[in-house]
């Protein structure tokens, strides 16, 4: 029996080297021109050939803001996939597998379908390549949800359009067999997804790409980084956005380097980043406290991947947080920004930069693999062009240098700590600041009275700046009995099980922070009930961080550090023992995949 | 006119009496009013280290960054801003130690730096260790037995990095200093000037007396080819009883990093008004992802 599904998971599983995640894109693009909502999510192992690799595409016709755990169809490009994935299929869902590969020696599960397609066999006789039944088997998965495979048709030809027409022509061929061959299931095949014409056309990216954008609209011009999972797509971005948008690129010989040529570039006067994962982040940890020092601005994003040490290199956690507030010896103040969707990483890529010039200090962004890497729809409306503000701060103009009295004083003493900043080349501006204590015209100075205002002037600004920091956004029961405290990129996973908790009458709510330090001013108020943290590492270090800087003690921690992103279904199995009574730790269910 | 006196700053040296970095210092100010530049056009840039305090006694544009960075902290603001004369000066500690890699790096991409390093071979701000130019069986703090370790060669290995400018001076002879520093302002990469630097006061060895008798000039053998790189390979080889300074290698041909940077064509950045994405372009970037 065929229904219409409120949403559905289509996962493709199979070696690295398969074309997985551009094939898992490419059909999540067709999906959104299709008037549909997708969320995908891409699992990889840190390897170029092998290994086991997959791509989760969750549809609906309601807007989406997470992946979740069960699996409609599953597309099975070895038998590796339906090994590891058979058990995330729900009941009536199908798994499609190569003929040529046939099914693995498990046990069968009597509530699934086995769909044996020959997608080798069919992708080789329409386009002379066995390979490209990544695609072929997405336009089975097409032809069995009902959804027109003209939108995968349009996709292909604007991807492929530059490879030539004998490229496109051999995917559309190979799209038209993928349909044909579903046409056999089709009747069993329960779960339908079809497209809604005339829809308005939405954008699908991942939070690397939007936090890019954002920073690129805010007036980033400079990029300086060293390759390294899941950051350096940003660089990638940037380099390929440099000609046309006036930006500097540059990959360095290591990440020491990155952060000191975006350092000597904020110093020289020019909004600079560099983008990296928490290893290269450690290389960088000196340069933040010269940025801190010398009062430059810089922003540095920190796409957050499990550790320690190399970790799980192409997986998620968010265990960097006390990390990135504590590093670098010394005091100075930094700021700290951790998105947790697309919308608010774009809006994160151009206020880092007003902050960094406005309190001339480095500004974190925290991004983690899950934002990075998973794409979402989002209406185009949604990364708000309109709203970018470019804010230098105290900034002296040319005219203000021309009438300069007296010598400039780089570190002025002011109430703020914020001292009006010149950039170099201005023949009144004339400074050299230093590493070292130094006056206020950037001298070195040791004396103890200097020493204490100029360290006082420089902590000031993280008090100016805390006024400027956004309290936590609140999404659920106003009043709610349970309050859930998220950071980052857990965002969509727990809005969606607040959702659900609420749907069974738990009275939860969800207060998400994405300006991290300064905590913002008036967040006591906020933490009453019983609260508990939702987060991606092992020890809870928001709520200890919240802890620290406001005294409030939560009542429980949901927490995950398997390298698996938290799904909206861990949260709300955890929660389960809230509800009841108050549990100081919980530990994660053993994942599956 | 750019004079000498427009990069007098207030602040004294705190240098020994006799210390080889006055001679630095005084060629860096003369070479830079020789070449017409004013202290706004130039950005003095060093690390930490006796003689990256140079920046603190100049007044010019400078920043002391941290030890060992103060080529990529100089790079950044070269591309950030080409109007701007970058220049360098920091110790052998600085780099040759932790900066080494930066240096190797900085050479292969030919960025229009001017590095130059105040040779000293042995660490005087720490007190006396040994540093990666001093010589094997060098007795110090921290090797008392002597030092098992080769000194680097910083002319040979700019040379095979690729560095289009590689010279050596010393503080000895100031007019020779001012001489290379001008010439090495001219290049369009990098350039790389090691200067021996006498430490008066925890260097006994590698004093003026040391030096004085073993360099000689290759600037004085007219056949010497500062574009024959296996020549220059020679000379950097040459080290003992008679030491070659001046221009071991320089060619032109080669395009500075940022001559090469398509965001630079159009004049440095730095100076550039920030604005907001026009619609085309921020409806151009939508398209990209829809």
């Amino acid at each position: 029996m065929q229904h219409v599904s409120d949403e559905l998971s289509i996962r493709i599983g199979g070696e690295a080297g398969m074309g997985l995640e551009s094939s898992g894109v490419g059909f999540s693009q067709a999906l959104v021109r299709g008037g549909l909502h997708v969320f995908g999510l891409p699992d990889y192992h840190s390897r170029i050939r092998g290994g086991h690799n997959f791509f989760t595409v969750r549809i609906a016709h309601r807007p989406l803001y997470s992946h979740t755990e069960p699996v409609h169809l599953l597309l099975a490009l070895d038998p590796e996939t339906v090994r590891r994935h058979i058990g995330a299929l729900v009941p009536g869902g199908a798994v499609v597998y190569d003929e040529k590969d046939g099914l693995p020696d498990t046990p069968r599960r009597a509530d699934v379908q086995y769909f044996s397609v020959p997608l080798s066999r069919l992708a080789e006789e329409a386009g002379g390549n066995a390979i490209m039944r990544n695609t072929l088997v997405f336009a089975v998965a097409a032809g069995l949800i009902g959804f027109d495979p003209a939108y995968i048709e349009r996709v292909a030809r604007d991807n492929f359009a530059r490879k030539g027409p004998a490229v496109v022509d051999a995917n559309l061929r190979v799209i038209a067999a993928g349909v044909e061959a579903a046409r056999p299931f089709q009747a069993d095949f329960p779960f339908r997804m079809e497209a809604v014409p005339g829809a308005p056309r939405r954008l699908l990216l991942n939070g690397n790409q939007a936090f890019a954008m954002g920073a690129l609209a805010g007036g980033c011009r400079f990029v300086s980084g060293y390759p390294m999972t899941p950051g350096s797509p940003v660089l990638e971005w940037m380099a390929a956005h440099a000609a046309e948008y006036g930006v500097v690129t540059v990959q360095v010989e290591d990440e020491i380097a990155a952060l000191c040529l975006a350092i000597g570039a904020g110093y020289a006067g020019v909004r600079a980043m560099a983008p990296t994962s928490g290893g290269g982040f450690s290389l960088m940890v000196e340069a933040l406290g010269l940025a801190g020092m010398t009062e430059v601005p810089v922003v540095v994003y920190e796409a957050q991947r499990p550790g320690p040490s190399t970790g799980l290199a192409t997986r998620t956690e968010q265990g960097d947080l006390l990390f990135v507030l504590h590093a670098s010896q010394g005091e100075f103040p930094r700021i700290i920004l951790a998105p947790g969707t697309v919308e608010q990483a774009f809006e994160a890529g151009w206020r880092a930069f007003n902050l960094a010039e406005r309190y001339q200090t480095p500004v974190i962004v925290l991004s983690d693999h899950y934002l990075a890497t998973s794409v979402r729809d989002v209406a185009p409306e949604d990364l708000n062009f309109d709203a970018v503000v470019i804010d230098r701060g105290e900034w002296l103009t040319e005219a203000e240098l021309d009438n300069l009295e007296g010598e400039y004083k780089r570190h002025r003493f002011t109430e703020s700590g914020i001292s009006p900043r010149a950039i170099p080349g201005h023949p009144k501006a004339v400074y050299a600041s230093s590493s070292d204590e130094h006056d206020e015209y950037g001298h070195i100075e040791e004396n103890a009275e200097n020493r204490r205002r100029m360290h006082e002037k420089r902590m000031r600004k993280l008090e100016t700046a805390r006024a400027g920091m956004r309290p936590p956004s609140l999404y659920g029961l106003e009043d709610g009995d349970l309050t859930f405290i998220a950071w980052g990129s857990t965002y969509g996973p727990l809005r969606e099980a607040v959702d659900r908790l609420n749907g069974q009458g738990v009275r939860a709510r969800m207060l998400h922070f994405t300006d991290i330090w300064p905590v913002p001013e008036g967040v006591e108020g906020l933490l009453t009930g019983e609260t508990v943290a939702v987060e991606g590492n092992y020890s809870g270090q928001f709520a200890d961080l919240l802890r620290m800087a406001t005294g409030h003690t939560v009542s429980g921690r949901i927490l995950k550090w398997d390298g698996r992103p938290i799904s909206p279904e861990y949260i709300t199995h955890h929660a389960s023992r809230f509800t009841l009574h108050v549990s100081r730790f919980t530990h994660p269910v053993k994942s599956e995949t | 006119m750019v004079t000498v006196d427009d990069f007098a700053s207030p602040v004294r040296p705190t240098w020994c009496t006799g210390c080889g970095n006055f001679a630095i210092w005084n060629a860096v100010k003369r070479a830079l009013a020789q070449a017409g530049l004013a202290p706004h056009q130039v950005m003095l840039v060093s690390g930490i280290g006796c003689g990256s305090k140079l920046p603190d006694y100049t007044r010019a544009n400078g920043y002391m960054t941290l030890h060992g960075r103060t080529v990529p902290v100089a790079t950044g603001v070269r591309l950030a801003n080409h109007g701007l004369r970058v220049v360098c000066t920091h110790g052998d500690g600085d780099a040759y130690a932790e900066g080494l890699g930066h240096m190797l790096h900085a050479a292969r991409r030919n960025i229009g730096l001017v590095d130059i390093v105040q040779d000293n071979r042995i660490y005087g701000l720490t007190k006396g260790q040994y540093s990666p130019t001093s010589d094997r069986g060098r007795v110090s703090k921290t090797s008392p037995w002597g030092s098992f370790e080769l000194p680097v060669n910083p002319i040979a290995l700019a040379l095979a990095a690729g560095a289009t400018f590689v010279a050596r001076s010393w503080s000895g002879d100031l007019q020779h200093l001012v001489e290379t520093i001008v010439r090495a302002l001219g290049h369009r990469g990098y350039a790389l000037i090691d200067v021996f630097q006498p430490c008066v006061t925890f260097n006994r060895q590698n004093s003026y007396d040391y030096y004085r008798p073993r360099v000689y000039k290759l600037q004085d053998d007219p056949a010497y080819d500062v574009t024959d790189k296996m020549a220059a390979f020679a000379k950097a080889l040459e080290w003992g009883d008679r030491i070659p300074i001046g221009v071991f290698y320089q060619v032109e041909d080669r395009p500075a990093y940022e001559e090469q940077v398509p965001a630079l064509k159009a004049g440095p950045l730095a100076p550039r008004p920030l604005e907001k994405l026009r619609p085309d372009q921020v409806r151009r970037l939508l398209e990209e992802v829809m």
